[in-house]
């Protein structure tokens, strides 16, 4: 293993082959990372107020509740091409988002932040409509139960409620992210796609095709493949977990 | 722990559930709110446990003034028809939520809780069964549980509602028997709602009888099925039937007939005349009694039940004849009630 180190690198280095690794000489682990990396924190982003919009549209009767349960689609039904933009100009440094930020020194438009925020929008209704109607079944008796004997408000949410939503929220975050992942369309945009720093995975196939580099999209393709499996496997894992442990 | 319930008004969207109920219960005692649905009684045992705040009237729990406090605060064991268990808790889990719960010095420690459970699953019979999670029990089972957990906290009183309500038959019988031990063997003062009026008489000391947000009358088994203070409790504890008769000089007239009873400190007009089916005197001749011919029979177990056409204004009535008596088989029957109550209608 040790003799043979060597001359596999310089093999490696010459030419490129499908195993993990690879990408560093190609440049485009870089965009692997961003990829999942910014898919990982908007899905994460989704959990918490993925959960909370569905809290407030369950729990909380108030004017205009179906408008927003509504608006809660639109991320699913907006071609993501029109939502990308529309982003964009909303968090461009004049937009009426990133106007406000610039003087803070927050740049979202063609920065990672913004392929994180795009993400989050097109990710949010996968966790409200998977935890909505879980939320939906647990029965306010529950709640009582736990308060008449003594649990305070913050225990019963996390002793009570939150476990019976986990296995939900495990889902919605597996979506989120398995969406996040994929998305093209609204992310470019925002991305503004300056190489090495905002350029996704899959845009860089998008790139490799248009060079008619067909083994290049398909190593960066298969790598996706893999990483997006690996990483559903895990959260599937976690789930049945969850679902013995608090199903 | 006594319980009083000071003139108690509760109002959901202006729709009064609870008007001006006052009730004092004992300490100790196994007490049943009974009535019919949207009477008011599942209000009234949440406003106890706190779980709802009244519109005006205070709670005390004691000679402490219990108004203000939270559920928390109360220290009351509550159990829900439908359970309400934890069910991502094991059985054992679900037990000692109430003490793991408990802040800094008050929460005993880990395997004290445990052996706290242990201890209660035993008082409920369900010895063996602590690593269980509720969806592997039976719906018996899993109510012992809800009021093991409930015991648990070593509540001030012990609230149940409709506790028995969502089981079948056979096993409601089974577990009010095993409720009135438990009761007697712990001392809890204990509320429970039901619209069983079976199980409100046969397991209470006594009975709240409860009707549109007003209690109708407060007392034992004996007191509310023999004595009704109103046609309501007549009407919806055991079976009874109703007379339109007319009241003058202190005799009662079914339309133009004296019918041999006295109201004594009823005013002269209208009134209606309540009765036990079952509790009636047969007669052969009628001089003075109620006599009706035979509309329909139905035979209900050792008796028949028997509709009677009686006087001229097709008023039913319904009696009941042991059903190897003669008068079971004639077309037209003569009786007098033996247990009987009038109320004015004017």
């Amino acid at each position: 293993m040790t003799a043979s180190s060597p001359a596999l690198r310089r093999w490696r280095f010459r030419k490129p082959s499908v195993i993990p690794g690879f990408g560093l000489t190609l440049g485009f682990s870089r965009a692997l990372q961003l990829s999942f990396g910014a898919s990982l924190a908007a899905a994460a982003v989704n959990v918490v107020f993925g959960t909370i919009v569905a809290w407030v549209l369950v729990r909380y009767r108030f004017p205009g509740r179906r408008i927003v349960d509504a608006m809660v689609d639109l991320p699913f039904a907006l071609p993501t091409a029109v939502a990308g933009i529309a982003l964009t100009t909303l968090y461009a440094p004049k937009g009426w988002i990133g106007g406000l930020l610039a003087p803070l020194g927050i740049k979202v438009a063609y920065t990672p932040l913004g392929i994180v925020i795009a993400l989050v929008f097109i990710g949010l209704p996968f966790v409200v409509r998977t935890v909505g109607p879980v939320m939906e079944e647990i029965d306010m008796e529950v709640e009582e139960a736990a308060a008449t004997l003594g649990a305070s408000r913050l225990q019963t949410l996390r002793h009570v409620v939150f476990p019976m939503l986990a296995p939900a929220i495990l889902t919605g975050f597996a979506l989120a992210f398995a969406r996040a992942v994929g998305e093209y369309g609204s992310v470019i945009f925002i991305a503004g796609n300056l190489p090495m720093k905002t350029e996704i995975a899959p845009l860089l196939i998008v790139i490799k095709l248009e060079e008619y580099n067909y083994e290049g999209a398909t190593a960066i393709a298969a790598m996706m493949l893999v990483l997006s499996f690996a990483m559903l496997l895990v959260i599937n894992l976690l789930q049945s977990w969850s679902r013995r442990r608090y199903g | 722990m006594q319980v009083s319930v000071r003139s108690v008004c509760k109002e959901f969207d202006r729709f009064p559930a609870l008007d001006d109920v006052s009730l004092d219960i004992r300490s100790g005692e196994l007490i049943a709110l009974l009535g019919p649905s949207g009477s008011g009684k599942t209000t009234l045992l949440r406003l106890i446990a706190g779980l709802e705040v009244p519109t005006s009237g205070k709670i005390f729990f004691g000679d402490e003034d219990a108004s203000h406090k939270t559920v928390q605060e109360r220290n009351v064991g509550f159990v829900f028809q439908h359970y309400a268990l934890f069910r991502h808790m094991t059985v054992a889990q679900n037990v000692g939520f109430g003490l793991k719960v408990r802040k800094g010095a008050d929460r005993p420690p880990k395997a004290e809780i445990r052996r706290r459970a242990l201890e209660l699953l035993d008082l409920v019979q369900l010895s063996g069964l602590e690593n269980r999670y509720p969806n592997q029990l039976s719906g018996g089972q899993r109510q012992r549980v809800a009021l093991a957990r409930a015991m648990a906290i070593e509540p001030k009183v012990l609230l149940l509602d409709e506790p028995f309500g969502a089981l079948d038959a056979q096993v409601r019988r089974e577990l009010r028997r095993w409720l009135r031990d438990i009761h007697d063997a712990t001392g809890h003062t204990t509320v429970f709602v039901t619209h069983d009026q079976e199980e409100a008489l046969e397991l209470a000391d006594r009975v709240v009888v409860m009707s549109k947000g007003r209690i109708e009358q407060v007392g034992s088994a004996d007191e509310v099925y023999d004595r009704p203070n109103s046609p309501f409790v007549y009407g919806f504890i055991g079976d009874s039937s109703a007379i339109a008769v007319r009241v003058e000089h202190g005799e009662v007239w079914v339309a133009d007939r004296s019918v041999g009873l006295t109201a004594r400190g009823v005013p002269d007009g209208p009134a209606l005349l309540y009765m036990r089916p079952h509790n009636v005197e047969l007669l052969d001749g009628c001089g003075g009694c109620i006599a009706g011919t035979v509309a329909g029979a139905r035979r209900v177990a050792g008796s028949k039940r028997i509709e009677l056409d009686i006087g001229a204004g097709q008023q039913r009535v319904e009696i009941e004849v042991p059903a190897d008596h003669p008068a079971a088989s004639r077309s037209r029957i003569a009786f007098r009630p033996r247990n009987w109550a009038l109320f004015p209608t004017a």
